[in-house]
């Protein structure tokens, strides 16, 4: 199958990947983790054999990068606003809930942010996740369920 | 309390095309990036300038199918095309002193999307003085084929360099505009600029 010129990809996918990202490394770190998953992706486009599911390829990309960007930074907890920053309203920020996004056991946040933050189909998270499309969706489950308590 | 997995959806994130605009000088810097363009301003309106380490490989008009053309380049070059204003800095200098009447020798170009044929038709054009225009026929024999001023014209519409390689200054013997990829009112512009600025 002929590669798109990869702009057209970035055009279509950065912003959810982005946003993707934000829930795995926090916002903060989401610039940087995506500029490395766009590298990494473009480094190994030329002669890439796809079964025309390019997003799911980036997506897979971006997790790789986000997990590693986790591990590395270990002992922060990424947080969207340091702390000498004024207070802004919940509903334009909502940083509580992007820092208990990021504090869900990996798997967790990762499906979540996958569904919700990357708007992908359960088909593809299992495939990015390399798990079946059930643990995809118990995944997602099982974060919601965590976030709602947290949160009442 | 709302939905939590609309609250999700709904968290603001800030921008991402900073970060995409970073990637895409990051990629051209360190080579990762076979192609870059950006449009280019011009007094014949937004100009895409599409370039490779080589030189200028492609121009095309606004109204010229940017998507197609991009395809053709991802197939033909590579697909490794990005977008960023960095890379065509050289083009952008070159039309600026062109269309402000001090034009410049033709700069490095890529010729991959040229065939062998049409680089010499292109050349050949590209010897016609400025402020003059020459015949398909006139071309064609300059090009070393006098016969072949049908092929010519085709070799000279698929130009994937217009303006810069100026197929722009071959009209019909009868002197009538003929043709123009770009449309004949370019074309005009192209020629009447061209004759304003070579007395």
């Amino acid at each position: 199958m002929n590669l798109p010129p990869f702009q057209r990809l970035v055009d279509q996918h950065a912003r959810a990947l982005h946003r993707f990202l934000c829930g795995m490394v926090g916002p903060d770190a989401a610039d940087d983790c995506l500029q490395d998953t766009l590298l990494a992706a473009l480094r190994s486009y030329e002669g890439l054999r796809h079964d025309g599911n390019l997003r799911g390829w980036l997506f897979t990309i971006a997790r790789r990068k986000g997990i590693d960007h986790v591990r590395k930074h270990a002992r922060e907890i990424p947080s969207s606003s340091p702390p000498d920053q004024p207070a802004q309203p919940e509903a334009v920020r909502d940083t509580d809930l992007w820092d208990r996004v990021a504090r869900l056991p990996t798997k967790q946040r990762t499906a979540v942010t996958l569904r919700y933050l990357g708007d992908l189909p359960y088909a593809d998270i299992a495939s990015i996740m390399s798990i079946s499309e059930p643990a995809a969706r118990q995944n997602v489950r099982a974060g919601l369920a965590s976030l709602r308590k947290e949160l009442a | 309390m709302s939905n939590i997995a609309d609250r999700i959806r709904n968290l603001p994130s800030g921008d991402h095309t900073g970060a995409a605009s970073h990637f895409a000088r990051r990629a051209i810097e360190e080579g990762s990036a076979r192609v870059a363009y950006s449009a280019v301003e011009s007094p014949i309106g937004d100009l895409t300038a599409l370039v490779t380490p080589r030189g200028l490989l492609a121009l095309a008009f606004e109204t010229d199918d940017l998507d197609r053309i991009m395809e053709t380049v991802a197939a033909k070059v590579s697909p490794r095309i990005v977008r960023a204003q960095s890379a065509t800095g050289v083009v952008r200098s070159w039309l600026d002193s062109y269309f402000d009447g001090r034009p410049q020798p033709v700069p490095g170009l890529d010729r991959s999307l040229i065939t062998p044929f049409q680089d010499r038709v292109l050349a050949a054009t590209a010897a016609i003085p400025l402020g003059e225009v020459r015949t398909y026929g006139q071309v064609a024999s300059l090009a070393g084929n006098p016969k072949a001023a049908r092929a010519t014209g085709r070799a000279l519409g698929a130009n994937p360099i217009p303006v810069v390689l100026p197929c722009h200054r071959v009209v019909a013997a009868d002197g009538s505009l003929h043709g123009y990829a770009g449309g004949l009112d370019r074309k005009r512009l192209l020629l009447d600029h061209e004759r304003a600025i070579s007395v």
